[in-house]
């Protein structure tokens, strides 16, 4: 006789994510320049003086404010919140430095010791992984590592004030090049406010010597955090790219929305991955990250490739959808992410692939997993244009469900202009299984470390483009996010 | 006694399966429970793992402990293993990571040191030498793509590695083919040992010719109607569970509980 199906099991079993706490959601004592809430033109002009920006940069933030506030706010996202008051937020937050740093020795000891705190050395000597960071708190750039090894090489890795600063041609070559001020709401915001982030150049042939890292915190209460991020590759050049952020409990709602542009020419690589861990809100879903970004590659020149991958925890609402233009021939793009949603937690969030040029390929792997009341959708773009002959594209979205009151939903939008075009799409919905779950315990498993196994297993494919550094950060960080999903 | 069952009865959703089902295991024996589709076998093995969705009443007790007190994992911890029928997939999780993880589990519930992966290695791949299994099985995800014979191989394996007291093979034999059933009773019968107790459960003579059981107990409509030695399959064979439900009609005007 064959096992008994039971409707009662797990999810009676499953309840919903207890009050685990956030492990980041520390707040440092630091001494904060802050700018007078709410947004004009003058609030404007006050961030591009305080960075002390050409004309140009200056007249680019107005021009897409006054574009920005033509616009209104997106709505066909399946995501619910409350309506955003954007004359309440702090667009300029900075740590004062105590004095003007010379080496990493003298960062501020408060920002160290916070750093140290969430894990990431800003100290070059102690770091063996070698890894580059840009620490980023609120809105600055307080300290970025290894830039003297990576001068060696020609790679430009600083903040993005400071490639304003030293490097205009290249910035302003490139800046809204990919996402242009007006893509969308957000990404209008952005470009008329966006504080810094991080900026970095490979030149031509060189293969970046180490991984480089972005890691972003938002300390101020009050405060949206508008970072910029722009990485060129330029011919056979190739670089690794790692961005991780935290943000202290805070219980009002706090808004992210930076975007990130990459550009690709000729042979060049660039491998983007994120591990988002925003502070997701309380267990009744009070307080938050709104992390809506804008990320999007221009895979440039002939044979380039870009791979984005996403490890999603954090936030209360993530909206994001890390895309890539396929402009060169036989250019290729990736996707691979997972999203978790637990507590009250929503996402929308996927792909946009766009290609243009001959014979090129992309790839999105989704993986979401919903626990408590967590919503969790997919939706995704693959545009073949007129001019993509022979593109194809490989989709698979993958869903898993853990206890009853979560939801998973899936949007993919395909438009294939180009009748060479072939495009895949798989998808499937999964509950975390009763017969798993049991055959883990009968083995002596735990209940929640058998979850987190399962769990891991159905992500294994997504982790194992994150870099291995990260990939054991994005473990951890899945289990402690499930921690209390059961039992 | 190693494991005393007594008036055992477990329903699902007002459906009573196991009717007042009684059983002694001594460490060291070999047990076969058979029985027709829908006698309860495999619920008794579901009860005895701690699965959920039933309404157990009745006393259970292995090697002293009162056993439906416990979790499932706490179960296997005290040593208290199943073979499944159908083992399930695992995707994306290792099957070598796996058993390390299940056994350091139990080990830690035991208050021992856990393994390291090098010498779990070692350890499993002299287990595998046990069931015929290669090194190629230990990389793949567990269970996923297996054939079936793979499947109960692997579950042999578990049980090789993990080292449990009371074994129950649930079906273990449906879905092989004779080669593939030496393999897994050759398996077996290599960790029968004097500590451990095994319960098989199965639907066919056919297994008893390869692990040869101490007892044979007869299951029909929730109950074991009779009990014997291992002559007592072979009579089964030649006249069919027809002729034990006739009997059982009759134990069944013998009071619950009483012993048959």
């Amino acid at each position: 006789m064959s096992a008994p199906v039971t409707t009662t099991g797990i999810s009676d079993e499953v309840r919903d994510l207890a009050n685990q706490e956030y492990r980041y959601g520390f707040v440092t004592d630091l001494d904060t320049d802050v700018a007078p809430k709410g947004l004009n033109e003058d609030i404007i002009a006050l961030i591009s003086a305080k960075k002390n920006e050409p004309d140009w940069l200056l007249e680019s933030r107005l021009r897409a404010y006054r574009h920005w506030i033509t616009l209104a706010e997106p709505t066909w996202q399946h995501v619910a919140y409350a309506p955003i008051d954007y004359q309440d937020i702090i667009y300029y937050a900075a740590p004062k430095p105590k004095k003007q740093v010379a080496s990493m020795d003298e960062v501020d000891p408060e920002l160290r010791e916070m750093f140290d705190k969430l894990g990431i050395s800003l100290g070059e000597q102690e770091r063996l992984s070698g890894v580059a960071v840009d620490a980023i708190v609120d809105s600055v750039s307080v300290a970025t590592t290894f830039k003297k090894k990576l001068a060696d090489v020609g790679v430009i890795f600083c903040s993005f004030s400071e490639a304003v600063q030293n490097h205009p041609d290249l910035v302003r070559r490139y800046l809204g090049s990919v996402v242009p001020y007006k893509d969308n709401f957000f990404a209008c915001l952005n470009a008329a406010v966006f504080t810094d982030g991080s900026f970095c150049y490979i030149p031509k042939g060189v293969h970046c010597p180490m991984e480089l890292s972005t890691y972003f915190r938002i300390n101020a209460a009050d405060t949206g955090q508008f970072e910029r991020t722009l990485i060129i590759a330029e011919e056979g050049a190739y670089v690794s790219y790692l961005e991780g952020c935290t943000a202290p409990v805070r219980d009002k709602n706090q808004l992210h929305a930076a975007v990130v542009e990459l550009v690709a020419l000729q042979d060049a690589q660039i491998k983007y991955s994120t591990v988002q861990n925003w502070y997701p809100g309380d267990a009744d879903g009070n307080g938050g990250v709104y992390n809506f970004v804008t990320k999007r590659g221009m895979a440039a020149g002939r044979n380039s490739k870009i791979s984005w991958t996403q490890v999603e925890t954090g936030s209360a609402i993530t909206w994001k959808y890390p895309g890539v233009i396929l402009k060169g021939d036989n250019s290729v793009g990736e996707f691979y992410s997972v999203a978790l949603t637990s507590r009250h937690q929503q996402a929308d969030t996927g792909s946009k692939m766009v290609h243009l040029g001959k014979n090129t390929r992309s790839t999105i792997i989704s993986k979401a997993i919903s626990a408590g009341h967590g919503q969790n959708t997919y939706r995704g773009l693959v545009g073949i244009r007129h001019s993509a002959t022979g593109a194809r594209n490989f989709t698979q979205c993958d869903s898993l469900l853990i206890g009853k009151d979560c939801g998973a939903h899936t949007f993919p939008y395909v438009e294939v202009k180009n009748p060479t075009g072939q495009v895949e799409h798989e998808a499937s919905t999964s509950k975390i299984g009763e017969e798993q779950l049991l055959y883990c315990r009968q083995r002596g498993i735990p209940e929640e470390e058998a979850v987190s196994m399962i769990v891991n297993g159905f992500c294994r494919e997504v982790f194992k483009k994150l870099p291995m550094e990260f990939a054991v950060e994005a473990q951890k960080l899945l289990t402690v996010s499930l921690e209390g999903a059961v039992g | 006694m190693m494991l005393k069952i007594e008036n055992l009865h477990a329903s699902i959703e007002d459906n009573e399966i196991l009717r007042g089902l009684n059983l002694e295991l001594n460490a060291g024996e070999v047990h076969a429970i058979m029985g027709p589709n829908g006698s309860g076998k495999s619920t008794l093995a579901n009860v005895l793992i701690g699965r959920e969705g039933y309404d157990v009443s009745g006393s259970v007790r292995f090697q002293g402990q009162d056993l439906l007190a416990l979790s499932p994992e706490d179960r296997a911890a005290a040593g208290v293993f199943l073979a499944f029928q159908h083992p399930v997939e695992i995707p994306g999780v290792g099957n070598l990571y796996f058993m390390r993880t299940a056994l350091n589990s139990l080990r830690r519930q035991r208050g021992q040191d856990e393994l390291d992966p090098v010498d779990f290695l070692a350890l499993a791949q002299e287990r595998m030498e046990l069931v015929e299994m290669d090194q190629s099985f230990m990389s793949r995800s567990v269970n996923e793509g297996f054939s079936g014979g793979e499947k109960k191989r692997n579950e042999i394996l578990q049980m090789a590695i993990l080292e449990p007291k009371l074994a129950i093979l649930d079906e273990t034999d449906s879905g092989l083919d004779i080669d593939a059933l030496r393999v897994v009773a050759n398996g077996v019968n290599a960790l029968r040992s004097e500590g451990r107790g095994m319960l098989v459960i199965t639907h066919h003579q056919r297994l008893l010719d390869y692990i040869v059981p101490d007892r044979v107990h007869v299951m029909a409509a929730g109950q074991i109607v009779r009990s014997g030695d291992k002559d007592l399959a072979l009579e089964l064979e030649k006249h069919g569970y027809a002729g034990m439900t006739q009997q059982h009609s009759q134990a069944s005007r013998v009071p619950v509980g009483a012993t048959l």
